[in-house]
């Protein structure tokens, strides 16, 4: 362990740049406010990257402890922090994408009157972001994980003057604290059985364990309550519901907040605990199948969205799954890999789909697009190489990623391989059925004067336009991390750079990877197979949305009851307030607090007074005289007790 | 100068300047500003010589510091005896902190009988710390009913709606309470001569007090009662909602800031100091009402249609944490129940001035009167927040730490009670920000709303002190529990003891 005392920079830089813009944004100028956020935010990537290029993997892991925070008997935990290969990349993938997200919110946001605010709580969500990568303990990480809970709360919430972006807000925080909930049992477990949260010393004390082969145990038990919390932060089954809500939110937060970074928290958190993991299979094997499921069941709701957000959001939700379906076969950095590439070409596709928006003034249905192709060429380019990216057209990142994944997948059950290659297919449709929607046909918008502007921005709309370059820079410069990014996954070098993470912790002979198992062959047919349903999913959707048109609305009839479900999305949020919502209201409100508080304390409380009534009625009596007879009844009273009292003492 | 000349007096001193400066106001002419002033100038002067004891505390000596104890009445064997530790300490600067700003607070809202208010308050001042400083059972008790009056005085004065059943019930409820508890201290007078805390534990400690085996139930019963009404711990607390709705803002400020936590601040020093064996031996039952409470308190908290009653039904699921906390004679429990008191009563004394704000403005706490408030009042919906997310528990606000500290202790203690508790952190958050958005958020739904003014710089003073008071004890507890932990360690001696007396056996 190395001390590299420029740690806690990186953080407060932002934090920073937060409270100048909260403290002062109100009263000045919007250049200000950017050059303030920019810097902050900026200076923060520079940073990240100076000490990147420093790395070095002989004297990694990084810390500095910078403060006492708290202490109580034998248990602390510090302001400390904490830098290895994993919180390498975290780190740089955070200030990376997350610089770029502010420089395009500049252009975004520029006409909105809350501008200062939107750039200060971007820089707050930096700061809590950054935390919890960088954090040396739970604890720290914890501080992290519940402030982006509440960068997220007010982003998503940022116009709340619109009903529906308080009450997604407000979801999206309690779900998250539902999920907190989990997190916190499995810090207190942690306390109880090793007596501390500090990454290095908990996770040597957990190494000696072997691994819980049995089933339950202590550590089981750990994993499936960080599982719940990961559920929640990474919008997983059951949790996933508050996620398509966040996008209520401005577009680059949807972006940067749930897309790129803070939803993948969960995974860095189970990567982090992998120490953890990898002696509790069960709960591994739980964290397996909740991404699967999650994988496909978000998928199938993708296909039937309108919105061209809702879209993007379920398939964050899905490709959320494939980084959970990685990390329960035990292939942590497969799922590190993925979160990766997912950060730059969701993050891309987000920021594009944002800049549709912006340019046909805040119009977010896909049925009211079209033939933006030729209005807006540089976003249709860089979306191009996004949905090629997403559904795994090689040599895009996300096709090297994903693979990765699928062959460890395969390696660990070719249920899960198989659930994952068909959500490839999945996704593959959805996202070209969203490219041709969009882009694709004649424009089916309305007329310059009609297009409604929900979101206020300022300047009217004539035809569809292509946005300004503070918007296409950080695009292109997405656009082409997507296409290289997965590079580093050539000759496994991004597994082999994880190693010190992962293997040096991991039980010898556990979970080796797929290559000395099945050989090259089976490898590439592997490789194959994701790439031809890519192809399929592409083919079809060509087919659907551009060459016959009219066959979706017939097929959506026939299958009548089922294609309602899916563009429900299943019914689960009603389920929901119908299970949990509804009854907890109703419940308290007629049974405790009219029944029990009123209805049975209180009146028992009355009854007694009533038996009581002569001494009510006396201090009533007192009550209803004026002034000068309740100060009369104080004075009395303590003149009485004072007079007693000096008595006595005189006497004695 | 050596600043220790003035520790035997700076107990006596920061308890009475306040009642000093009330009597004072008797003989200032009915000139309202003059008096606000003034007692503005009383309650700082207060705060800062409180502040003397925590900057001169000997953080690891443990026992009573800064004592007085001087022979006042020789039969009955009263005594002077003042002192304090790591406990008590912040509980005094707590109750010198919110002062001033109650002060602050009701500078416009208080209309007539002004001078009165204000005496009351000083009064009411010196009757919070004098609890929190005796040593002596009789000064104790003296103090603790001294509380009762103004605050009755207050809520039925100065309050609103049904005021005087409001402050009946609130007199009957601790009244009959605090019965209870005096016969205890009078039976303890009766068999050891003496009102004095230290003499009475060493008596208890060494068995030298006759008949203690068979009444200890009693007696730990008797404490139990007066301070489970104060807490209020549940089935006991339906005079809280009434109480706060009813009263004047200064007056819930103090009620949920400092007088509730009279009552945890009780449990811990009295029924936990005097009482090892009862308390350890009674702990299942009242850490169950506790449990109830932070549920109950919650869940009945997210269906209030009035704010203040929100507020109050909240507090009674945050002293659940407290009690849980004291109950489960752990350090992290015991040190995050003194947090939870504190922070309970910054960020809550701040919600309670943010509701008399807006009463102020609108004449009513009806949460469907308002909407979209955070455009009018954007300042003020800032601050509301920040009072918000203390209060939910944030990290690196002073809400978290407190509950984290508690909720780890119940876990070791029982995990079913640690985990129950710990739904807390979903309730929270399910009533504060289901709040806070039909408050704040949507578009301004009542015309009358539209042109409401945001904070002026009075209250924004009055404010600020919550709001950098709620990070700071968020982000540096230390500067709190450095004091804490040593007194909570001693006070948990007892404890370690017994259970090791139980695994011996």
């Amino acid at each position: 362990m190395t001390p590299n005392p420029y740690l806690w920079l990186i953080p407060l830089l932002p934090l920073a740049g937060a409270a100048i813009n909260g403290f002062f944004g109100r009263r000045s100028s919007k250049k200000a406010i950017s050059a303030i956020a920019l810097t902050f935010c900026g200076g923060a990537f520079l940073l990240a990257l100076w000490i990147a290029i420093g790395f070095s993997s002989a004297s990694a892991p990084y810390y500095f402890d910078l403060a006492h925070w708290l202490r109580s008997g034998d248990f602390h935990a510090d302001f400390s922090f904490y830098l290895d290969q994993l919180s390498l990349v975290m780190m740089l993938v955070v200030t990376g994408v997350g610089f770029l997200i502010h420089i395009y919110s500049v252009g975004y946001m520029w006409d909105d009157d809350g501008y200062y605010r939107f750039m200060a709580y971007l820089n707050l969500f930096m700061f809590f972001m950054l935390t919890l990568v960088l954090a040396k303990n739970y604890l720290m990480m914890f501080i992290g994980w519940e402030g982006v809970g509440l960068a997220s709360y007010l982003l998503i919430g940022f116009w709340f003057t619109k009903d529906s972006a308080a009450a997604a807000g407000k979801k999206a925080f309690i779900v998250n604290r539902i999920g907190d909930f989990g997190f916190l049992i499995a810090l207190f477990l942690m306390i109880q059985h090793f007596g501390t949260l500090d990454f290095p010393a908990l996770f040597a004390r957990i190494q000696p364990i072997t691994p819980e082969t049995a089933g339950a145990g202590l550590l089981t038990a750990i994993g499936l309550l960080l599982m719940v919390g990961a559920c929640g932060k990474s919008a997983q089954i059951p949790l996933y519901v508050w996620l398509p809500d966040a996008m209520e939110g401005p577009t680059p937060v949807s972006a940067l907040i749930h897309a790129a970074t803070m939803v993948t928290a969960g995974v860095y958190m189970v990567a982090r605990s992998h120490v953890i993991f990898e002696r509790a299979p069960t709960a591994l094997t739980v964290v397996a199948i909740i991404g699967t499921l999650t994988a496909i069941f978000a998928a199938t709701i993708g296909i039937a969205q309108t919105d061209i957000k809702k879209v993007l959001a379920y398939s964050t939700v899905s490709q959320l799954g494939y980084m959970f379906m990685a990390c329960g076969v035990g292939a942590f950095s497969a799922g590190i890999f993925h979160l990766m590439t997912h950060a730059f070409f969701k993050g891309l596709l987000f920021l594009a789909a944002g800049s549709v928006i912006h340019g046909i003034g805040g119009e977010q249905d896909m049925r009211k697009m079209g033939g933006l192709r030729l209005y807006m060429p540089w976003t249709f380019s860089v979306m191009g190489i996004a949905t090629l990216a997403i559904a795994g057209i090689p040599p895009l990142a996300g096709f090297w990623s994903k693979d990765e994944i699928l062959a460890q997948a395969f390696n660990t059950s070719w249920v899960y391989w198989l659930i994952g290659v068909v959500t490839a297919f999945i996704t593959s449709f959805y996202m070209f059925r969203l490219m041709y929607m969009t882009f694709g046909g004649d424009y089916r918008g309305a007329p310059a004067h009609d297009a409604h502007d929900s979101h206020g921005h300022g300047h009217g709309h004539g035809e569809p336009h292509e946005s300004a370059w503070i918007m296409l820079g950080p695009l292109v410069v997405l656009a082409i991390l997507s296409v290289f990014g997965g590079f580093v996954g050539w000759g496994n070098h991004f597994e082999h750079f994880l190693d010190p993470v992962f293997k040096a912790a991991a039980e010898p002979g556990v979970q080796e990877p797929i290559r000395e198992a099945g050989g090259k062959a089976l490898e590439y047919i592997l490789m194959g197979i994701s790439v031809s349903v890519a192809a399929l999913g592409w083919l079809l959707a060509h087919l659907l949305y551009s060459s016959r048109p009219q066959l979706p609305a017939r097929i959506a009839d026939s299958l009548g009851g089922l294609y309602k479900a899916v563009a429900n999305k299943y019914y689960v949020d009603e389920l929901y307030a119908l299970l949990f919502v509804k009854p907890l209201v109703d419940g308290s409100t007629t049974i405790l607090w009219h029944g029990v508080d009123q209805g049975v304390i209180d009146a028992a409380v009355n009854d007694s007074a009533d038996a009581a009534r002569h001494v009510s009625d006396e201090v009533r009596h007192m009550q209803s005289g004026n002034l000068r007879s309740y100060a009369g009844w104080v004075a009395a009273g303590g003149a009485l007790v004072i007079a007693y009292m000096v008595w006595m003492g005189v006497r004695g | 100068m050596n600043t220790s000349a003035f520790d035997p007096i700076i107990l006596s001193l920061v308890t009475f300047i306040p009642a000093i400066g009330g009597v004072l106001i008797l003989l200032i002419p009915r000139r309202d500003r003059d008096i606000k002033v003034f007692a503005l100038v009383i309650t700082l002067l207060a705060f800062v010589a409180s502040l003397h004891l925590p900057v001169h505390l000997h953080r690891n000596q443990p026992g009573f510091q800064f004592e007085i104890d001087q022979p006042w009445i020789t039969n009955p064997n009263i005594h002077y005896h003042m002192g304090i530790d790591g406990i008590s300490v912040w509980l005094i600067v707590l109750t010198t902190f919110l002062t001033p700003l109650c002060v602050l607070i009701s500078w416009t809202s208080i209309h007539g009988r002004v001078k009165e208010f204000f005496i009351l308050l000083l009064l009411l001042e010196t009757a919070l710390i004098g609890v929190f400083t005796a040593l002596d059972l009789f000064l104790f008790y003296f103090f603790w009913e001294a509380t009762l009056i103004p605050m009755a005085l207050l809520i039925g004065m100065y309050g609103h709606g049904r005021k005087v059943y409001a402050a009946v019930k609130y007199f009957l409820f601790t009244m009959i309470g605090s019965m209870f508890m005096l016969a205890a201290i009078i039976w303890l007078y009766a068999k050891t001569g003496s009102f004095d805390f230290a003499v009475i534990q060493s008596a208890i400690r060494s068995g030298s007090v006759p008949g203690f085996t068979n009444a200890s139930l009693w007696l730990f019963l008797g404490f139990f009662i007066a301070f489970a009404v104060k807490v209020p711990l549940f089935p006991l607390h339906t005079w809280l909602p009434d109480a706060h709705v009813e009263a004047p803002t200064a007056g819930s400020v103090l009620l949920a800031g400092v007088l509730l936590k009279m009552g945890t601040y009780g449990l811990l020093r009295f029924n936990l100091g005097l009482f090892p064996d009862q308390a350890h031996h009674n702990a299942p039952w009242i850490m169950v009402l506790a449990l109830i409470g932070i549920i109950y308190g919650a869940l009945v908290s997210l269906v209030q249609p009035n704010m203040k009653k929100l507020i109050a039904y909240s507090s009674v699921s945050h002293l659940g944490f407290v009690v849980l906390g004291i109950f489960s004679f752990t350090t992290a429990g015991l040190n995050g129940a003194m947090f939870v008191m504190l922070a309970h009563g910054v960020a809550t004394g701040g919600l309670f001035m943010l509701a008399g704000i807006l009463y102020e403005r609108r004449h009513t706490y009806e949460i469907s009167e308002f909407g979209g408030l955070a455009t009018p009042m954007p300042k003020y919906a800032t601050f509301f927040l920040v009072a918000v997310l203390a209060s939910v528990g944030l990290p690196l606000m002073n809400g978290f730490i407190g509950e984290f500290l508690v909720l780890s202790g119940a876990f070791q203690a029982r995990p079913i009670y640690g985990i129950l508790a710990a739904t807390g952190v979903i309730w929270s958050a399910g009533y504060l920000l289901w709040m806070y958005q039909r408050v704040f958020y949507g578009q301004v739904k009542h015309e009358v709303n539209k042109t409401l003014p945001d904070l002026n710089l009075r209250e924004k003073t009055a404010l600020a002190p919550i709001a950098i008071a709620a990070l700071v004890m968020g982000v540096a507890p230390l500067l709190w529990l450095g004091a804490i932990d040593p007194a909570v360690q001693a006070a948990l001696a007892p404890f370690t003891q017994l259970t090791a007396k139980v695994i011996g056996q």
